[in-house]
C-alpha cells in the first residue's frame, strides 16, 4: 500500500494531473460560494469579451461564463463519477459471474455484452436520452448503459485467469464456497485492474456527457460546459470565446483524469521497467 | 571448416569475465570471474540451478544481454584470435548464425508466430549472402531433412504454433546450423520438452555435432542430461564458476563440496528398499475415470474436434502408500489427479475415498470429505494468494470447516515449525519466500486438514534439484511421521523412484502399466514404459545415490 | 482453399448475426414504447404534421390496436422489408432518405479510419523506436492531448483557426453551393471540404492507435523471437521491419476494427458541426425535429453497418494472423 502510494508521487504526469483535478474539484465545491445564485441569469451585456467587467465574458445571452464554469463543473464530475460507479458495478457483476463460472452462463452473458458492443454507444445514448427525455437522471443512465460492456469484458479475462490459477483451485479444494473465494480471494486480485480502468471510464463518461449536452441533449436545469459550448456555436465568428473556454476546461479535466489513471496503472501494477 | 592457426588452441576462450547487474539487482554480477575454455570436436557443459549466471554468461559470447544495464565488465572472449567484447557491432552480427549460433528453451517463442517455417530459416541465408533464392530454398529443405524432420516440404511452408515441440525445436537447430557453424551454443535446449523428445533432441544434437565436428556449449540445469552428452563440465553457482573439468572428473570424482551437494541431490533411477503395503486396506480406489474434452463445433460449426484426456483409467491406492503416476505432458497424469480432488468433473467412473463415492456427490456433501483429501500444487509462485499472509494462508481451511480462530492459528504456528519455517512466517506475505520456501506453505496448508490422503501435482518440478531434494526429504518425514497416503503426480521418473513405492504410468489418457516400482523399473513391459525409461539421460552414469540404493537393495531380504 | 472457407465463415457468421440484429429491431420497438406520447405520432414523425388518413394506415400497418406481442412481429416484419417509415419534413420514405445521405458518411469514416491507423501506427512505431527520447516524449504529450480533446470542441476550434481566420479551408458543408463542379473539380472541391471534417475526427483516434502501436512494439521487442533474430544476425531495423511490425500491428487493427461503432457516434457530432450532409447530420436534425422513428431508423441501419464491419475485419484480420483458425 505505502509502496504503491510512493510509487504514484514518483510518476510525474500523475501528480500534475491529480493537482488540476483538485483545481477542478476545488472549482466545483467554490461554485456555490463564488457565484450564488442561478448561473442561468443574465448578469449584463452579452457577448463581453473576458478580463473585463466579468472574469470571463458573458455569452449570448448575457450569462456570466465563469458562474457557468464553475457551476457546469459540479455537473461535470457529478455525472461522470456517478455513471461510472453505475457502469462498474453493472460491468463487474456482469463479467465477475461469466468469468467465474463459466459455461453457458458466460456463454449468455458475453453474446448479451457483445450485443452491447455492436451498438454504437454514442447513438444509443442519444437515442435513450431523446426518448426518456432530457434529465440529469436519464443523462447518468444514458451514459452508463453505454460504458458497462469494456469493464464487464476486462473483469471477465480477469476472474477467468484466477479462476484456474491454483491458489483458487487451493481454495475449492479446501472447501470453500463461491461467494468467499469470490469476494475474499479473486476481488482483491482484480481490485486494481478494476480501479485503473474505472478512473479512465470517468474520462470518458465525461467526454460523452459534454457530446450529449452540445447536441442539446443535458438537463435544462443544471449548467454543463457541453451546453455553453453548443449555445455559442452560432456566434463563434465574434465571440469564439465562449466555445473556447469550456472546451479548454473540458480537455484539462479529462487529461488530468487520464494522468492520474496512468500513475495508478504504474503504481499498482508495478512491472519492470522496460530497457 | 574454418581452419584456426592452432589446431590445438581453445575454440572459444573466456577469461575472466564479468558481467554486471544493475544496482537494484540482488547481487552485483551476473557473472563474476569466469574463465573457461570450449576445445575442438567436444561437448562443454555448463551446469547450475536458477540464478547461477550460466545463461548470461552463454549469451554474453554474442553479445546478447537482455538490457543495456546488463553489460561486460570486464575479461576477455577470444575466438580465432578476435576479443569478442571489443568487436564492433557490425562484426558481431557477421558472426552470429554464421560462425556462432544459438538455439534456446522455448521454441514456441523463439520462432516467429506469423512467419514460416522456411523463410525464418532462409533469412539466416539470406542475411549472410548465401547464394540465390533457389538455391537457398534448396538448402533449407536439405537442412530440415538433415534434422530428421519428416516431410521437409510441408514443415517449410508450415507456421510454428502447427508443429509440436520436439519439431520446433528441430527446426531452430536446422536454423542454427545452416551456414555450419564452428560453435553451437545451447541454452536450456531440451528443457521444456518431454523426456522422449529430450532423448530425441540429444542425440541429434551429439550425431550432428560429431559430424561437423563442432563446438557445442551447453547449457542445462539437469545433471541427468550433463550425464548423457557432455564430453567436459563447467559448474557455475551465483555468477561464478565453481569447478570444471572432464565428464569422467568433474562427474564421478567431484572436487568442489557445491559439485558433490548437487551431485548428491540428484534422485537415483534406482529405487531404493521399498515398504510393502499389500496388508493394508484401500483408501483410495480409482475405477474407469473418463475424461474428454471438445473443442471447436459449436452453432454452425460443424463437429468439432473431441480429445480422450482420460480413457478407463483404473488404479488404487492403500492406506500409507505412496503412489506415482508418472507420464510425459498430454498424458493425463495432472487431469486424473484434478478429477479425482474433484476439481474438474469427471465424466464417468468412480471415485472411492475410504470407501465412498465421491464421484457423484454434491458440492454440499463433498464438503466433510474435502478434509480427508488435500492438495500441494505445483507452482510455486501461482498456487499462493499474494494478497494474504501465509497465517491466514494456511489457518483459513480449518476455519472454513468450523475450527475457531485461536485454535486454527495455535496450529498454523506448529504446521509452519512442522515443514521447518519459522513461526514469524505467519505475518509475512507470500512473495517474501522463496520457491521452496512457499512449497512448504502449500505443503502446511494441505495439512492444516488434518487430511488422511495427499495428493501432490509436480510439487517439486519448478524447484532447483538441491531445493528439490529437500522437499522431498520433508515430505517423506512429513508422510511417515503421520502415516499420510500419498498420491504423487510427476514426470521426472528418478524423483518417482525415489519417492514412490508403486507406480502407474499413464501415456494419452490410459494407464499402460503399473506395479511396485522396482519392479516395473527393473522389468518394464509395456512398450511405452520401456521408451520412458529408455529416454532418461543419463541412465548409465552411476552417481553416489545409484551406489548407495544399489547396495541397500542387495542387502535387503 | 483459403477463399472458399473464408467465404463459409463469412456466410457463418453473417448467419450468426441474424439474431443480433433481431434482438436491436425488438430494443428498437421496446424504445418506441417507452418514448412518451402515443406510438403513432411517435411513427408519423414530426407530431402533427402527417394526415389523418396517414395515421390511420399507420396504425393499421403496425397494428397499434392489437396486442404488443402482435406489434412487434409487424414492426419486425415492416423492418426486415426496409419499410423504416416516411418523414414528411423530406418528403420521402425513410429508407430512401437514409440511402441517401450514406454516402458522405461513409466517406467521412473510411477516410478518418485509413488516416488514423496508418499514421497513428506510423507515430507509434517511430515513438517506440525512440523510446523516453524527445521525439517519443513530444508524441506522448501530443496523443495525451489530443485523447483528453473532445472531438465536438477540436472541430469548432479548427474552425476558428483554420477557416475563419485563416480562410484555408471552408466552414462546412461538403460542396461549394450553387457551384455545380463536374468531374475532377468535384472531387477537389469534395476533398477540400473534407480536410476540417477528417482532421477533427481523425485526432482522438490517432491518438489511440499511437499509444497502442508504441506499447505493442514494446511488447513484441521484448519476446524470445526478437533474441533469435539477434543471434541469426540482423540488424535492429531489420528485426523491426520484418519481424516486430506484423506482430506489432495485429492489436492495433482489432482494436480499430472494433471502434467502428465509435466511431458513427464520433461522426454524429463531427457532421453536425461541420454541417456534413451525412447521416450523422440527419440524426441531429431528427433529434431537432423531434422525429424519433427517422432516429430509430438511423441507430437501426447504423448497427447493421458495424455488424458488417466487424465481420469483415474478422475474415481480414484471420488472413493476417495465421494462428486464427477459421471455425
Amino acid at each position: 500500500m505505502n509502496g504503491g502510494i510512493q510509487r504514484f508521487l514518483r510518476h510525474r504526469p500523475a501528480v500534475g494531473g491529480l493537482t488540476l483535478l483538485l483545481l477542478v474539484l476545488l472549482a466545483a465545491a467554490l461554485a456555490g460560494v463564488l457565484y450564488p445564485g442561478n448561473p442561468f441569469a443574465i448578469v449584463g451585456q452579452p457577448f463581453q469579451p473576458p478580463l473585463g467587467e466579468h472574469v470571463l465574458g458573458t455569452d449570448a445571452l448575457g450569462r456570466d461564463l465563469a458562474a457557468g464554469l464553475l457551476h457546469g463543473a459540479r455537473t461535470t464530475l457529478l455525472v461522470g463519477v456517478v455513471a461510472t460507479v453505475i457502469a462498474t458495478v453493472a460491468g463487474v457483476t456482469i463479467g465477475g459471474l461469466a468469468g467465474y463460472f463459466g459455461g453457458r452462463l458466460d456463454n449468455l452473458l458475453m453474446r448479451f455484452t457483445e450485443l452491447f458492443q455492436t451498438i454504437p454507444f454514442f447513438l444509443f445514448a442519444i437515442l435513450l436520452v431523446a426518448v426518456l427525455g432530457a434529465s440529469i437522471h436519464s443523462v447518468i443512465f444514458a451514459i452508463a448503459v453505454v460504458s458497462w460492456p469494456p469493464m464487464a469484458r476486462l473483469v471477465r479475462g480477469e476472474f477467468m485467469a484466477m479462476r484456474n490459477r491454483e491458489f483458487v483451485q487451493a481454495c475449492v479444494s479446501l472447501g470453500m464456497g463461491h461467494t468467499r473465494i469470490i469476494v475474499l480471494h479473486i476481488l482483491p486480485n482484480t481490485l486494481s485492474s478494476i480501479i485503473v480502468t474505472g478512473s479512465v471510464m470517468v474520462a470518458t463518461a465525461i467526454l460523452i456527457e459534454s457530446g450529449l449536452s452540445f447536441l442539446g441533449l443535458s438537463d435544462a436545469n443544471t449548467m454543463s460546459w457541453g451546453f455553453i459550448i453548443g449555445s455559442g456555436r452560432t456566434v463563434l465568428r465574434t465571440a469564439w470565446w465562449i466555445c473556447a473556454v469550456p472546451g479548454v476546461a473540458i480537455l484539462l479535466t479529462v487529461m488530468a483524469i487520464n494522468l492520474v489513471g496512468d500513475g495508478l496503472n504504474d503504481a499498482l501494477n508495478p512491472r519492470l521497467r522496460s530497457l | 571448416m574454418n581452419a584456426a592457426k592452432n589446431p590445438d588452441a581453445p575454440l572459444l576462450l573466456i577469461e575472466g569475465l564479468s558481467v554486471s547487474l544493475p544496482a537494484s539487482a540482488d547481487r552485483r554480477h551476473a557473472v563474476e570471474d569466469v574463465s573457461l575454455e570450449l576445445g575442438r570436436n567436444q561437448i562443454l557443459c555448463v551446469v547450475g540451478e536458477s540464478g547461477s549466471g550460466k545463461s548470461v554468461m552463454s549469451r554474453a559470447i554474442l553479445g546478447l544481454f537482455p538490457s543495456r544495464h546488463v553489460q561486460p565488465s570486464a575479461g576477455r572472449i577470444v575466438f580465432d584470435g578476435e576479443d569478442l567484447l571489443q568487436a564492433t557491432p557490425e562484426r558481431l552480427r557477421e558472426l552470429r548464425g554464421n560462425r556462432i549460433a544459438m538455439i534456446f528453451q522455448e521454441p514456441m517463442t523463439a520462432l516467429n508466430p506469423v512467419l514460416r517455417i522456411g523463410a525464418q530459416i532462409d533469412e539466416v541465408l539470406e542475411i549472410h549472402r548465401a547464394g540465390d533464392g533457389p538455391a537457398r530454398r534448396a538448402r533449407v529443405l536439405e537442412l530440415l531433412a538433415a534434422v530428421n524432420l519428416p516431410d521437409p516440404q510441408q514443415i517449410l511452408s508450415a507456421y510454428p504454433h502447427q508443429l509440436s515441440g520436439g519439431q520446433r525445436q528441430r527446426a531452430m537447430i536446422a536454423m542454427a546450423l545452416a551456414l555450419e557453424p564452428d560453435i553451437l551454443i545451447a541454452d536450456e535446449p531440451t528443457t521444456a520438452l518431454d523426456v522422449t523428445t529430450q532423448a530425441q533432441i540429444l542425440s541429434l544434437i551429439r550425431e550432428l555435432q560429431r559430424k561437423k565436428g563442432m563446438g557445442v556449449i551447453f547449457v542445462t540445469h539437469d545433471f541427468g542430461v550433463v550425464a548423457e552428452i557432455a564430453d567436459r563440465i563447467a559448474v557455475m553457482q551465483h555468477g561464478r564458476l565453481v569447478e570444471q573439468g572432464s565428464a569422467a572428473e568433474v562427474l564421478h570424482r567431484p572436487q568442489a563440496a557445491y559439485t558433490r551437494s548437487l551431485l548428491a541431490a540428484v534422485p537415483s533411477l534406482t529405487p531404493g528398499p521399498k515398504r510393502d503395503f499389500s496388508a493394508q486396506p484401500v483408501v483410495l480406489g480409482v475405477n474407469g475415470l473418463n475424461k474428454s474434452y471438445r473443442s471447436g463445433g459449436g452453432l454452425f460449426g460443424g463437429k468439432g474436434r473431441s480429445v480422450d484426456a482420460l480413457a478407463g483409467v483404473s488404479f488404487s491406492v492403500r492406506r500409507g502408500e505412496t503412489v506415482g503416476i508418472v507420464g510425459e505432458s498430454g498424458s493425463g497424469k495432472s487431469t486424473a489427479a484434478r478429477c479425482i480432488a474433484r476439481l474438474i468433473e469427471a465424466d464417468s467412473g468412480q471415485i472411492m475415498v475410504e470407501g465412498v463415492d465421491i464421484a457423484p456427490l454434491t458440492p454440499r456433501a463433498l464438503r466433510p470429505v474435502r478434509r480427508r483429501m488435500q492438495m500441494v500444487f505445483q507452482d510455486p509462485f501461482g498456487s499462493l494468494n499474494p494478497r494474504r499472509t501465509v497465517g491466514q494462508l494456511i489457518s483459513e481451511g480449518p476455519i472454513v470447516h468450523g475450527v475457531s480462530a485461536a485454535s486454527a492459528h495455535a496450529r498454523t504456528l506448529e504446521l509452519l515449525e512442522l515443514v521447518g519455517l519459522e513461526r514469524r512466517a505467519a505475518e509475512r506475505f507470500p512473495h517474501e519466500f522463496s520457491g521452496g520456501q512457499r512449497q512448504r506453505i502449500g505443503l502446511a496448508r494441505a495439512l492444516a486438514l488434518e487430511p488422511a490422503i495427499l495428493v501432490a501435482d509436480e510439487p517439486v518440478s519448478a524447484l532447483d534439484v538441491s531445493v528439490q531434494d529437500q522437499v522431498l526429504r520433508l515430505l517423506a518425514d512429513i508422510r511417515n511421521r503421520l502415516g499420510l497416503t500419498v498420491l504423487f503426480i510427476t514426470h521426472d521418473l528418478r524423483v518417482a523412484s525415489q519417492v514412490c513405492d508403486s507406480i502407474v504410468v499413464m501415456h494419452k489418457g490410459r494407464v499402460v502399466e503399473s506395479g511396485p516400482v522396482a519392479e516395473v523399473y527393473a522389468h518394464p513391459a509395456h512398450a511405452y514404459t520401456q521408451a520412458l525409461l529408455a529416454a532418461v539421460p543419463g541412465r548409465q552414469w552411476g552417481n553416489a545415490n545409484e551406489a548407495r540404493a544399489a547396495a541397500a537393495a542387495t542387502t535387503a531380504p | 482453399m483459403v477463399w472458399q472457407r473464408s467465404l463459409s465463415y463469412a456466410l457463418r457468421r453473417l448467419a450468426q448475426a441474424v439474431p443480433t440484429v433481431l434482438v436491436i429491431v425488438a430494443l428498437n420497438f421496446l424504445l418506441l414504447q417507452l418514448a412518451p406520447g402515443d406510438a403513432a405520432d411517435v411513427l408519423a414523425g414530426e407530431a402533427g404534421s402527417a394526415t389523418p388518413e396517414f395515421m390511420a394506415q399507420l396504425r393499421q400497418t403496425f397494428g397499434l390496436d392489437q396486442p404488443l406481442a402482435m406489434q412487434l412481429l409487424l414492426y419486425v416484419k415492416n423492418i426486415v422489408v426496409f419499410d423504416l417509415g416516411f418523414s414528411f419534413r423530406h418528403n420521402m420514405p425513410v429508407a430512401q432518405l437514409i440511402g441517401s445521405r450514406l454516402f458522405p458518411t461513409l466517406l467521412l469514416m473510411v477516410t478518418v479510419l485509413l488516416v488514423a491507423v496508418i499514421v497513428g501506427t506510423l507515430l507509434g512505431a517511430f515513438a517506440a523506436r525512440n523510446l523516453n527520447r524527445w521525439q517519443d516524449n513530444l508524441i506522448s504529450m501530443l496523443t495525451v492531448l489530443a485523447y483528453a480533446t473532445p472531438v465536438f470542441w477540436a472541430g469548432l476550434m479548427l474552425i476558428v483557426v483554420f477557416s475563419i481566420k485563416l480562410g484555408w479551408f471552408p466552414t462546412s458543408g461538403m460542396q461549394q453551393v450553387a457551384a455545380f463542379h463536374e468531374g475532377f473539380a468535384k472531387v477537389r472541391d469534395i476533398a477540400h471540404h473534407l480536410v476540417l471534417p477528417s482532421v477533427t475526427l481523425t485526432m482522438f483516434y490517432m491518438a489511440l492507435y499511437a499509444r497502442l502501436m508504441r506499447a505493442s512494439v514494446l511488447e513484441q521487442f521484448s519476446m524470445d523471437y526478437v533474441v533469435t533474430a539477434r543471434a541469426k544476425g540482423l540488424t535492429e531495423r531489420q528485426i523491426a521491419r520484418r519481424h516486430v511490425l506484423r506482430n506489432a500491428v495485429l492489436p492495433v487493427l482489432t482494436m480499430a476494427g472494433v471502434q467502428v461503432g465509435a466511431l458513427l457516434g464520433g461522426a454524429v457530432v463531427v457532421e453536425t458541426v461541420f454541417a456534413w450532409p451525412g447521416l450523422g447530420l440527419l440524426a441531429y436534425e431528427s433529434l431537432f425535429a423531434r422525429d424519433l422513428n427517422l432516429l430509430l431508423g438511423i441507430f437501426f441501419v447504423c448497427t447493421c453497418l458495424v455488424v458488417v464491419v466487424n465481420l469483415v475485419v474478422d475474415v481480414a484480420y484471420s488472413l493476417l494472423d495465421p494462428r486464427i483458425e477459421l471455425r
